[in-house]
């Protein structure tokens, strides 16, 4: 059943004999309908926006993201494919959203954008957008081979009042009921994702949080060189499958 | 004895760093013979601390005779006939601290706060369930006896 499932999906990327599937899998008909069809799917409302923001000064005196970066179908396919990266002016790992930031910091000299706020989750949906489809395709430098060692390092590791790890769930109990939730994978290819119980669209980060919130661990700060970390060992775990921004998730 | 006891309690009343309550647990071969309050438990308060989703959360990996609750998980064994599997004192152990009989489970230490990471600051320095709430959990499973064969 599972591998029907699998192969089904399998048209962008996946060998026969891989095992990993997409946490779209793991829901309920109609929810896996929602995302398939981006008339219903309402994490389009935040790309919609994001596509507005684009083109839009932040302050009058500035450039609009358009102005440098001319159309994102162009010049964005691919790129949410393959963040987090090493950045080389801060000597460590930037995420898309982070990139975003500093985009905005440093080209647009605009008021700053925080994390999870609705303009940058607009923005961020909008870019990784643009990369729907595309295999995931993490970049290979020395830098980043050191970051996801220490993000395999984490998901390995028990936390919390719980003292689980998150392969203990993702990697031992995949397939498997927590109470009434199906344990999926893990597999970051939706996000920004518009979650159900959230209503609303959150980042990977946020996603992560809750996990961490789940099993009573402190949660890493959004941005910090933990959580970019934990991402790039997801990204480089789910290496090739494709991207699905904006995906629903439960 | 009675003082060990008295003291232990007295610690994670005061929610004093592990060291001091690791060193109470009175372990015999896989048992923890003696009650943590020196009495009983209450087997209505047990079960409502098993299906509570802050208190037990035992059915987000068990499985058990709760129709109300459709929402059990099958990460773990049916709690079914644990009191037949069991004796008190294997289940008081258990409970409290599962991975001295399995390092690798995924059943969370019930009633030790020491060997822990990042944990929450809500949830620091005390255990998940009181020794009273260990107590009642238990008066519970020792009710949950397998059907006799025919
Ligand atoms: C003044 C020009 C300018 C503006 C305005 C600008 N950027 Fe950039 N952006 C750049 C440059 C230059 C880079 C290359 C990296 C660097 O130097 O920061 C870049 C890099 C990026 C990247 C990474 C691309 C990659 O291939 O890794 C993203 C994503 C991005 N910008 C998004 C945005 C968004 C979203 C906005 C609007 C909120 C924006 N940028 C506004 C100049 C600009
Ligand atoms: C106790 C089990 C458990 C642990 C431990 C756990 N998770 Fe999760 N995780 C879940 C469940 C269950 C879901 C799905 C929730 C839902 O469907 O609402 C989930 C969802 C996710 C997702 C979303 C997948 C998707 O398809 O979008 C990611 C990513 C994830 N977890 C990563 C992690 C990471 C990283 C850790 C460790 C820091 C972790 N989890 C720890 C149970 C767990
Ligand atoms: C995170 C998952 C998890 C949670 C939460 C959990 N358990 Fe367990 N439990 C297990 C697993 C897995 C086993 C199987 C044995 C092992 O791992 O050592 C087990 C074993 C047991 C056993 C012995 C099994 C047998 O043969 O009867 C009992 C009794 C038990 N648990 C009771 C509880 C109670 C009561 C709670 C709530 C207070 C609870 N568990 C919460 C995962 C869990």
């Amino acid at each position: 059943m599972k591998r029907i499932a699998l192969a089904l999906f399998a048209c962008c990327s996946i060998a026969s004999a891989d095992e990993r599937r997409s946490g779209l899998l793991d829901m309920r008909p109609e929810a896996q309908a929602m995302q398939r069809d981006d008339s219903m799917n309402p994490g389009m409302l935040w790309v919609l926006d994001g596509e507005a923001l684009w083109g839009r000064k932040p302050t009058p005196a500035a450039q609009s993201c358009a102005d440098c970066h001319g159309d994102a179908a162009a010049s964005m396919r691919g790129v949410a494919a393959r963040y987090p990266a090493f950045d080389q002016a801060s000597g460590s790992a930037i995420d898309l959203a982070g990139r975003i930031i500093q985009c905005r910091e440093a080209h647009q000299a605009g008021p700053p954008l925080a994390r999870e706020s609705k303009e940058l989750l607009a923005l961020s949906s909008f870019v990784a957008h643009q990369s729907r489809g595309l295999p995931i395709a993490p970049p290979e430098d020395t830098g980043m081979r050191a970051v996801r060692a220490l993000g395999q390092r984490i998901y390995n590791t028990r936390m919390g009042q719980l003292d689980l790890s998150c392969a203990q769930c993702h990697d031992d109990h995949a397939g498997r009921r927590l109470a009434g939730s199906s344990i999926p994978q893990a597999h970051p290819t939706g996000y920004p994702i518009y979650r159900l119980e959230w209503q609303g669209v959150g980042s990977l980060q946020r996603r992560l949080r809750g996990c961490m919130v789940g099993v009573r661990a402190e949660p890493f700060a959004y941005g910090s060189s933990e959580f970019i970390a934990i991402e790039a060992y997801l990204m480089e775990r789910a290496r090739g499958m494709a991207l699905e921004t904006p995906a629903i998730r439960p | 004895m009675k003082a060990a006891r008295f003291l232990a309690s007295l610690l994670l009343a005061m929610a004093i760093p592990a060291m001091a309550a690791a060193q109470t647990l009175q372990v015999t071969g896989d048992a923890v013979m003696q009650s943590l309050t020196g009495s009983a438990g209450d087997p209505a308060r047990g079960r409502a601390i098993i299906t509570d989703r802050q208190k037990g959360f035992c059915l987000l990996c068990h499985s058990g005779p709760f129709n109300e609750e459709p929402l059990q998980g099958n990460l773990a064994p049916s709690l079914e006939g644990a009191g037949s599997r069991w004796n008190e004192g294997q289940l008081r152990l258990r409970l409290m601290d599962n991975k001295r009989v399995n390092a690798e489970s995924i059943m969370p230490a019930y009633h030790r706060i020491e060997g822990l990471n990042r944990v929450g600051a809500t949830w620091r320095d005390r255990p998940i369930l009181t020794a009273a709430e260990i107590e009642d959990v238990l008066a519970f499973l020792m009710g949950l006896k397998a059907e006799k064969a025919p």
